[in-house]
């Protein structure tokens, strides 16, 4: 019944074998080159490159589509504002009364959506094949991160999980007191606030206890050992190069076709 | 008392002198001039009236009390002559609740935690990993996820975790308290079995002695007010009279007996009718699937009901239903005019004024129901939805009733496991509900409070209020009188006693 974290269901087996930092740097790469410029080639290039790597998810178009459709929306919102509010340069495509469209402000807002989500698609990509757990291995051990900070995050990935039910144990035990979900706006409010509160409270008693139970199995000294090795092979090679070639893909065409826009200059 | 077995050789041997502890802001030690001599091997049974410090003890033992901001220590508390640190490994600690332990996703990798924090060499480790799986009897594949696990499970789960370490010392904290019947046995076995193999020194806290009677050499009784009460072997302990009765006035579960109960056994006669349930269908959420089917249900006033059956059958769910807090899925749960008064006659639709007048519900987790900073306001919480002017007299009635008279200023959450649970069935009962309903009320609970809620129970029915409590625990059902609806593969069976 408990919506958990900790056990994501993960796809795409092959870019599961791969180490996660390996997948983390080709996001890192892709970013940068997209966040240098404001501009529909290169995010383009890079989106179109995303999805070509799609295969590899393991999940089909539809089911990318169900997990992302706020993000299409986002991406639809954030271009159509752009293309409103941008510089009106370029031919009038579209005026009605205060609203102007030109050219160049529609390239612009089609370059922000384009780019809102070639951003946004690695990130999705590590998550869906990524076990926490093999992140915070490779975190540790090959990014070198105190063991403390990465395994204490990944304990309370748990208790993420866990407070969506306590939540909702919360609100009928409340209600059972006579706080009920009825009541004036301000009632309402303060209840709500009440129940977050109680909802804090019964947060920092679990991880109190699992604070106990990490404690008594001897967590928190200086060193430790792994029970898994977190390593690279020819794999982690092939992502890392995948990501510096869309990355310089993108902007090599972009600088081509002229539409480059480095933020700085 | 030397046991008879041979002590391994990497068993524990404890010692206390003059030992104690009091949590940083609390005025009373949580355990006081404790003195004790645990050879190694040796299985203890701690025992001790709620609030006695059993588990201050063990977590003492297990040294994570904490440093000097966290309380003040007095005297010694003392593993092979050494004061414990869990960078030792020398003592594993097993909580009470199976789902604030589990650290990891993976079953394999949850064993393995405590051998890596240890330093222990990877190739060791997996060899740890495997040997305490078998010792508790997990056969599972290292990669099973530690959510799709039953409480008895995932308490092995915890046992195979501090196995890991390899400890001298196994400290058990009430390992079975939240555990259905079968359970209890399931981890009761393990530990007897990794006992076997390791011969390390046990001590284990549990109110329900019987669990334990037969598995221990030696059984110590801690006194509420500091030190020890009593201290021999279970069949001297547990059997001469004079302990037994010193026993049985600290609350401890002895075998072979029941608490002395007040007020007579509830007539089998129920009252006038106050809530129907009518092919009730009951679901936890709004679109998920349905817990139990077309439940037929009458309650009338002054009448107890039982509600048993497995862990997960939808009994709480159930309960919550007829408490007017979920949606009925289907059928009509319809309030009769008794109980619903001015109200409407559908409990779901109440305002929660109106709720608390009428259906009082007491959750398992007292905690979840604590809404103030002091008891006397949580007492004084209902009273105040319903009208401004709180009858006083009647809240410190009920106050001493439950005795809670002396902890009137503290502050609900920290107060002990029996003190909660008083707590939380007084503040359902300051608005006298016509119906009270009770999710596993005696849950952990020691003796004495489990006579004292039988005791008022039996009066809250003798003065006509209906009590239904979801229940493992069949000495509660017999003891309340009634029928009881089982609740097992999606439907209800009344069984009148």
């Amino acid at each position: 019944m408990s919506t958990t974290y900790l056990t994501p269901v993960l796809t795409g087996r092959t870019l599961l074998r791969a180490n996660p930092v390996s997948k983390l740097f080709a996001a890192v790469v892709i970013t940068v080159a997209l966040m240098s410029s404001i501009d529909w080639v290169s995010a383009a290039v890079v989106l179109v490159c995303e999805l070509a790597l799609m295969p590899l998810l393991g999940i089909s178009v539809w089911g990318l589509l169900r997990r992302i459709w706020p993000l299409l929306i986002a991406a639809a919102i954030g271009g159509y504002g752009t293309a409103l509010l941008a510089e009106k340069t370029g031919d009038v495509l579209l005026a009605i009364g205060p609203i102007v469209f030109t050219e160049d402000s529609v390239a612009d807002g089609i370059a922000v959506g384009l780019r809102g989500l070639a951003l946004a698609l690695p990130g999705i990509f590590i998550l869906l094949t990524t076990d926490p757990t093999d992140l915070a291995d490779a975190l540790a051990q090959k990014l070198h991160l105190p063991h403390r900070f990465v395994l204490g995050g990944l304990a309370s990935l748990r208790l993420v999980g866990l407070l969506v039910e306590q939540w909702e144990t919360l609100g009928l035990a409340r209600q059972a007191r006579g706080v009920g979900s009825d009541g004036s706006l301000v009632a309402r409010t303060r209840n709500l606030l009440g129940q977050s509160f109680g909802l804090i409270v019964q947060a920092i008693r679990r991880a109190t206890r699992l604070a106990t139970a990490m404690e008594a199995r001897g967590f928190g000294g200086g060193t430790r050992t792994w029970a898994r090795s977190s390593t690279y092979s020819a794999l982690d090679a092939v992502i890392a190069v995948v990501g510096l070639v869309v990355a310089v893909g993108a902007v090599t065409t972009a600088v081509l076709a002229g539409t480059w826009n480095f933020i700085l200059s | 008392m030397t046991p008879a077995r041979a002590p391994s050789p990497g068993a524990v041997h404890v010692t206390a002198q003059g030992w104690g502890w009091r949590h940083a802001g609390r005025k009373a030690f949580a355990a006081r001039r404790l003195d004790l001599d645990i050879t190694p091997g040796e299985r203890v049974l701690l025992l001790g009236a709620s609030g006695a410090g059993k588990s201050t003890v063990l977590h003492g033992l297990a040294g994570v009390l904490g440093t000097q901001d966290e309380g003040e220590q007095e005297g010694e508390l003392l593993l092979d002559g050494v004061r414990p640190t869990p960078a030792m490994g020398r003592a594993g600690l097993v909580l009470q609740d199976p789902e604030t332990q589990v650290v990891l996703a993976r079953v394999g990798d949850e064993v393995a935690f405590a051998a890596e924090n240890l330093s222990v060499p990877r190739d060791e480790i997996w060899q740890r990993v495997d040997r305490a799986l078998d010792d508790v009897g997990l056969e599972l594949p290292l990669d099973h996820p530690t959510t799709a696990l039953s409480g008895g499970q995932k308490q092995r789960l915890a046992l195979a975790a501090v196995l890991a370490m390899e400890p001298g010392l196994l400290l058990l904290d009430e390992p079975t308290a939240n555990l259905d019947p079968e359970g209890v046995v399931e981890v009761r076995d393990a530990v007897v079995r990794v006992l076997g193999r390791t011969g390390a020194t046990l001590v284990v806290v549990e109110h329900r002695v019987a669990v334990w009677a037969d598995v221990v050499d030696r059984v110590i009784v801690l006194d509420a007010g500091g030190g020890v009460l009593a201290d021999g072997p279970p069949g001297t302990v547990l059997v001469q009279d004079s302990t037994r009765s010193r026993l049985a006035g600290a609350g401890v579960w002895i075998p072979g007996w029941r608490p002395a109960v007040g007020g007579a056994m509830p007539s089998s006669a129920p009252g006038p009718a106050l809530l129907s349930a009518r092919g009730l269908t009951v679901a936890r959420t709004r679109r998920g699937p349905a817990a139990v089917e077309s439940l037929e249900i009458e309650v009338g006033a002054g009448e107890a009901l039982g509600i048993t059956g497995p862990n997960g059958a939808g009994k709480s769910t159930a309960a919550l239903t007829l408490g007017g807090l979920l949606r009925p899925r289907a059928g009509t749960l319809e309030a009769q005019p008794l109980l619903a008064g001015t109200a409407g006659s559908n409990p779901f639709r109440w305002r929660s004024p109106q709720l608390v007048q009428r259906i009082g519900t007491v959750f398992q987790e007292p905690e979840h129901q604590f809404l103030t900073t002091s008891v006397q306001d949580e007492l004084e919480f209902g009273p105040r939805r319903v009208s401004d002017a709180v009858d006083d007299q009647r809240i410190a009635e009920l106050a001493e009733r439950l005795r809670l008279t002396h902890l009137l200023g503290a502050n609900p959450f920290t107060l002990s496991g029996g003190e909660k649970r008083r707590l939380s069935v007084a503040t359902m009962l300051a608005t006298a509900p016509r119906l009270l309903i009770l999710d596993e009320p005696t849950f952990g609970q020691d003796a004495s409070t489990w006579a004292e809620l039988v005791t008022l129970l039996r009066e809250l029915i003798d003065d006509g209020v209906a009590v239904l409590s979801v229940t493992h625990d069949a000495d509660f059902v017999d003891a309340l009188g009634g029928a009881t609806l089982h609740i097992s593969g999606g439907a209800g069976r009344l069984v009148s006693r």
